[in-house]
């Protein structure tokens, strides 16, 4: 497994506990206090596990399988992924805490800018790479 | 393909149908007259989707394909993924069991099962991450 896969999927893994936490408290307060206020923590719950833990799960392992060039050694433009990398975490992070810091509007835009951004670089990283191979 | 990772696709690919299922539900809730609990069912119906299929699924794969521990143990621990399978799976049935009733039927037993369902499912991811994060390393 390749460097940059292991960033991807043990951040994966840290979003996955995070999610789980913050979700294991929200249906807790929701069964002691029919708690509604939940908005708060729905934001980070939501976007560590749908982002931040699938979506970088995706990216980490598409990184290590897809094929390769140059008889298997070489994954063509990496700098773009690690791109990728830095901006889908910046972005899950702007835009999941964005509102629990008091900033609902700004930051929450830049965290979504940010994603879009990783989506994009990732793109540019793995178009070349998916491609007829003999195998 | 090893037993444990059978289980979880085989459940996942259940909950998939049976989310679908609920979302056929929420959905002709507005054409026909249904019990009024469908109406609670949404936060069901996500749950389903995306721990019962997707999560389970991402669970299932990545026991049987990540990068063995060793020769002599290759997925780590069969004990932790067992308790993996078990408790997200008891869980997050009890959710949604019990989610709706205790939206219409405030009752003691319902919010304790919903607490204890909320902890089975974190330990499951816990379980999870501890037996995967060893198997996760660059070569």
């Amino acid at each position: 497994m390749p460097r940059l896969s292991c960033w991807f999927i043990r951040a994966s893994l840290a979003y996955l506990v995070a999610g789980f936490t913050l979700g294991a408290l929200m249906l807790t307060l929701k069964a002691v206090a029919r708690y509604r206020g939940l908005g708060l923590l729905m934001t980070p719950h939501v976007e560590f596990l749908l982002i931040g833990w699938t979506l970088q799960l995706t990216m980490g392992v598409a990184f290590w399988i897809l094929p390769r060039f140059e008889q298997g050694t070489s994954r063509g433009a990496v700098g773009y992924a690690w791109l990728a990398f830095v901006l889908l975490n910046a972005g899950v992070i702007l835009a999941g805490l964005g509102p629990v810091l008091g900033d609902a509007g700004f930051i929450r835009l830049l965290g979504r800018a940010a994603e879009a951004g990783a989506a994009f670089t990732f793109g540019l990283h793995a178009w070349r790479r998916i491609r007829r191979t003999n195998f | 393909m090893p037993l444990l990772t059978r289980w979880f696709i085989k459940s996942a690919l259940m909950y998939l149908t049976v989310s679908l299922l609920v979302g056929v539900a929420l959905t002709a809730q507005g054409a026909v007259k249904l019990p009024a609990v469908v109406d609670a069912l949404m936060p069901v119906y996500f749950h389903l989707f995306m721990v019962g299929w997707v999560t389970q699924m991402i669970f299932g794969v990545a026991y049987w394909m990540f990068p063995h521990v060793s020769k002599e143990n290759p997925r780590g621990s069969e004990a932790l993924a067992l308790v993996t399978y078990l408790t997200l799976n008891v869980g997050l049935i009890a959710r949604a069991i019990v989610e709706p009733i205790l939206a219409f039927q405030p009752a003691p037993a319902w919010t304790v099962t919903l607490i204890l369902s909320a902890v089975l499912q974190w330990i499951g991811a816990l379980a999870f991450v501890a037996n995967t994060w060893r198997r996760v390393r660059a070569r």
